[in-house]
């Protein structure tokens, strides 16, 4: 028993997969990703659209699940940080932040990563200035946005060049 | 933004002072460690490794960077457990009131809450310092601040939770509310914290003079004194505190908390519960950012265990970002009186610092930091009498406590912008002169402070080079100015938070027959990079892989205890422990492989995941052989480490804080520009030089040199600590004004190495140090642009035009030294 309203039944396509699953209709995405699909590598850190940390890709544009409810993303693509790495292969942007050390308490990190991808994805020419723009709706009290900023450079630079990634350690997953 | 610097050439490198080398002997380094590094001592390398570091010094990827960047790493609120109920926290709607009554009646039928906690229920009184036992879980009679939890309700969902705190009914009586410095220490106005030895809100007192002050400022040529006021501020993790506490059919407890110092709670919540310590295990997962913010046992958290143990199901309480700033814990408001005596040569000959502390509603960690803001001025230049004064304060606000810098921050701000006074008027370079009064390695301060390995000098120097300081300075326009600014921290406290002899840091270290390597620790993840640094000291002493090395960390049960993420003091105590425990299996791996090789053990040599004949190292076997020999030789392969910093306080009351086995040192260069008619301030750049004594992973050092800088941007620009009718002003990420990425100027990081005598590898601490020096490097930086000065933090657009303004009505300079009133 609780004063939670009873639960809908709705068909999300999160990572390139339809999952069925139930919650209430008052849930945000973020709550739903965590709560309801043990998705937990979105994170949050304020719930009010303030830090960024909860930032997911729908349909390819960067968001924040936690203004997004769950019904709201019916339909939709949603991709999480669950999602980048493809075929036990690390996304640049991932491979970049391990390699420069971007990701420090790692918290804040999961947001960055998927502003980052949709910005390497989307714009082949990225310059410092449009990085820092991209990421200034994501905070991050560790790092002070240095490595960051040079982690997102380094993914883009590689994709530009299609080199092939030579990590310094453990590509796997 | 990679900064590669190479401030001197190449084979100057090996050779260039051996400042606190003693036996001055230079043996190569490793030339891959360069780059980024200046090197000012020779490095300490084991016997067996002409060829230098294989771990130690090399910019590899954390050991936990792939967890944290695929959502595989679990912080505390990524925990679910089945049939796991929500915890949410009634709080106080007054700054300060009597508690008269609270009816949880019509909270406790709503469907869905499954049981509700009272002050009632956990009356055992507890705080971090053993001297100021000054709270309770929730409050019994009197609440101290908005914010100050009076009951906890769980409940199947936290939905349910949040609609039963509107149905707990409390009844208070406001009583005035004490909201700054000066009415605490009236003597008309109720007590926070009963007190009858005292008729106003001091909490604590110090009082301490070391050589001859009075002669001292006698001898001065001239006297300096100023008023300094430094605003408080959070420190706002993006993680918000979480905990989850599962009960076990045994009787038992076990707490997933986001905390930096699981064995703090350990004792509390063993304490506050009433259970042997033995039935209370806390797991520390990695933290999302902690800055010294979850470093004491919360309410929250010691409810959550309660609330488990009553209802037999696993709580999970998560704060939300209001609560968060409520829960604080942050810096000190601190408003100071410096007075200084200087020779004409601008030798200091007297300082006398008086710090007055807006403490909060509770003690916390308080008692330390109103010694912290007079202990730590005598350890970056020469002071030879030194009085100082200080009074915490009670107040009904969130409760201050340790944030990074811890209670040296804020004076570091003071005693940095009058140095700069003292120079200007005295005619002396900036940066020369702090480089002329600087401490010397292997002295002993007039407090008692020990001091070894030092590369102040080396730091100046590298800074004022790096950005053409001298060059710069006094030649630039109207509006553009450049400030220098130099620190220094610990590298530990010497002494535990609760007085022992036992080891502050313990480590185990083991070898699997597969040829993996665990060490076993209490220390915390913080984001710091402790993992790494304990899996890279380990590899490096048993010459394998880093990626070969498991970090267990921050559980009780499992983990010797460390005292946690703090003070700066992981890297040099619980490196140091996971050291000598590596040392241990060490000697048993070469002693079995020296066997299998026909050898003596000091003829082999262990790296590259092989134990081999130093002389021919093509005679080798493997590391897993290695320790297969050694397992069949000794049994179980394991090693076990602590370590105990020496005994460094000089016996006066008020000589445990201060003292550190080791300090490192920073100096700041800031490059601003102010916008003259709207005060608005531009960092252009700012350069820091820190000495970490080693640097174990560069990457590492060069984060924590980059965080620092980012979050003392923001205590010397953004952030701030105001209350309206005791209530914050702004507990939220949006108004709160953290720096973004637009707001954070580009941050160049030069790493001196002085390779300390007693640090692992010769490393010191980079956590907290390069924050301090940052402040006033961009006040004094400010200073020079407008040619006034601002005596307070933040250096907002505003007091910039008032002192502009000030200046034109005929040069007052702005002196903001109280704290700030807010209309109620």
């Amino acid at each position: 028993m609780s004063v939670a309203p009873p639960k809908t039944l709705v068909c999300l396509n999160i990572n390139g997969e339809d999952i069925e699953c139930a919650f209430a209709p008052n849930k945000t995405l973020l709550e739903v990703l965590r709560e309801d699909l043990a998705l937990t590598g979105t994170k949050h850190g304020c719930e009010m659209g303030h830090c960024g940390a909860c930032c997911v890709l729908v349909d390819d544009e960067p968001a924040l699940s936690c203004l997004v409810l769950g019904l709201e993303a019916q339909g939709r693509r949603i991709r999480t940080v669950e999602g980048l790495a493809k075929n036990n292969q690390l996304h640049p942007v991932q491979q970049a932040f391990a390699e420069c050390g971007a990701a420090q308490c790692g918290y804040c990190t999961p947001g960055f990563l998927m502003t980052a991808a949709a910005l390497v994805e989307h714009d082949a020419n990225l310059t410092s200035e449009k990085i820092c723009d991209a990421i200034s709706g994501n905070l991050c009290r560790c790092t002070g946005y240095t490595k960051i900023i040079e982690a997102i450079a380094l993914a883009s630079q590689r994709m530009r060049e299609s080199e092939p990634r030579e990590a310094k350690r453990g590509t796997d997953v | 933004m990679k900064q590669s610097v190479v401030l001197m050439s190449e084979p100057d490198l090996r050779t260039v002072s051996t400042a606190t080398n003693p036996d001055g002997d230079a043996r190569p380094l490793t030339p891959a460690s360069v780059t980024t590094s200046i090197l000012i001592a020779a490095p300490s390398q084991p016997a067996d490794k002409p060829e230098g570091f294989s771990v130690v010094g090399k910019a590899l990827p954390k050991v936990d960077s792939f967890a944290k960047v695929t959502g595989q790493e679990k912080f505390a609120d990524d925990i679910i457990l089945p049939q796991m109920l929500y915890g949410k926290m009634l709080r106080s709607i007054y700054a300060h009131a009597r508690l008269k009554r609270i009816d949880v009646s019509k909270a406790l039928a709503l469907p869905g809450v499954v049981a509700i906690a009272t002050g009632a229920d956990l009356p055992v009184r507890y705080g971090i310092l053993p001297s100021s036992p000054d709270e309770t879980v929730m409050a019994i009679d009197t609440v101290r601040y908005v914010g100050d939890p009076v009951a906890c309700v769980v409940a199947d969902d936290e939905l349910t939770a949040e609609e039963a705190l509107e149905l707990i009914e409390v009844e208070y009586e406001p009583l005035p509310a004490i909201m700054s410095i000066d009415e605490a220490l009236r003597t008309d106005l109720p007590q926070i914290h009963p007190n009858p030895r005292r008729t106003n809100n001091v909490h604590k007192e110090a009082h301490l003079e070391f050589g001859d002050v009075a002669a001292g400022f006698a001898q001065a040529d001239q006297i300096f004194e100023d008023e300094f006021f430094f605003e408080g501020n959070t420190h706002a993790p993006i993680e918000q505190h979480s905990i989850v506490a599962q009960p076990t059919s045994d009787g038992k407890l076990t707490l997933w908390c986001s905390t930096q110092t699981p064995h703090y709670l350990h004792r509390i919540a063993a304490q506050v519960l009433q259970l042997p310590g033995s039935y209370v295990r806390v797991i520390a997962p990695p933290i999302g950012g902690g800055f010294g913010g979850k470093t004491e046992p919360f309410a929250h958290e010691l409810a959550a265990g309660y609330l488990a143990l009553r209802t037999g199901k696993p709580v999970k309480i998560t704060l939300t970002r209001q609560e968060v700033f409520y829960a604080h814990r942050g810096r000190h408001p601190v408003r100071f009186k410096l007075k200084t005596g200087v020779r004409k040569d601008g030798s200091i000959t007297a300082v006398h610092l008086q710090s007055w502390l807006d403490g909060g509603g509770y003690g916390s960690y308080g008692v330390a930091t109103t010694y912290y803001t007079g202990a730590l001025t005598t350890v970056t230049y020469k002071i030879p009498a030194y009085k100082f004064d200080g009074i915490r304060v009670f107040t009904n606000k969130p409760p201050c406590g340790p944030k990074r810098g811890h209670g040296t921050t804020q004076p570091r701000f003071a005693l940095e912008c009058q140095l700069d006074k003292i120079a200007a008027v005295l005619g002396l370079d900036a940066a020369e002169y702090r480089k002329r009064i600087a401490v010397d390695p292997n002295t002993t301060t007039v407090n008692g402070l020990r001091i070894t390995s030092c590369g102040i000098r080396e730091c100046i120097d590298a800074a004022a080079t790096r950005t053409g300081y001298h060059e710069k300075k006094g030649k630039l326009r109207r509006g553009k100015g450049i400030g220098i600014a130099a620190s220094s921290y610990l590298c530990g406290a010497g002494l535990p938070i609760y007085w022992n002899p036992m080891p502050q840091s313990g480590a185990i270290v083991k070898v699997d027959r597969g040829g993996g390597v665990t060490v076993f620790c209490g220390s915390s993840e913080a984001g710091q990079g402790s993992n790494h640094m304990l899996a890279a000291i380990v590899a490096e002493t048993l010459g394998v892989d880093v990626m070969d090395v498991r970090v267990c960390s921050g559980d009780t049960d499992l983990t010797p205890v460390d005292l946690g993420s703090y003070s700066s003091r992981v890297t040099f105590m619980a490196g140091n422990a996971a050291r000598f425990a590596a040392v241990k299996v060490r000697a048993q791996l070469l002693e079995a492989a020296a066997e299998k090789l026909n050898l003596q053990p000091s003829e082999v040599g262990l790296s590259a995941r092989r134990a081999y004949e130093l002389t021919n190292p093509k005679n080798a076997i493997t590391f897993i052989d290695a320790a297969q020999a050694a397992e069949a030789k000794f049994g179980t392969v394991v090693g076990v480490g602590s370590y105990t910093p020496p005994k460094l306080a000089a016996g006066y009351k008020g000589s445990g804080v201060g003292p550190s086995p080791a300090y490192s040192y920073s100096a700041a260069v800031a490059e601003v520009d102010v916008d003259l008619e709207t005060g608005v301030i531009t960092v252009e750049k700012i350069t820091l030089a820190h000495d970490v004594g080693r640097s174990i992973n560069p990457d590492s050092v060069e984060g924590q040199i980059e965080g620092g800088v980012y979050m003392g941007l923001a205590e010397a620009l953004f952030e701030e600590w105001p209350f309206r009718a005791g209530e914050h002003k702004i507990p939220n990420l949006l108004d709160y004004k953290m720096p973004t990425s637009l707001d954070t100027p580009p941050i160049e990081s030069i790493i001196i190495e002085t390779d300390d005598r007693e640090g692992p590898f010769g490393a010191k601490e980079a956590g907290q140090g390069p924050l301090n020096p940052v402040i006033p490097a961009i006040a004094n930086a400010v200073a020079e642009a407008i040619n006034a000065r601002i005596y307070s933090t933040p250096i907002t657009a505003e007091k910039v035009l008032m002192a502009i303004d000030a200046q034109a009505g005929g040069g007052l300079r702005l002196r903001a030294v109280k704290t700030p009133k807010v209309p109620a």
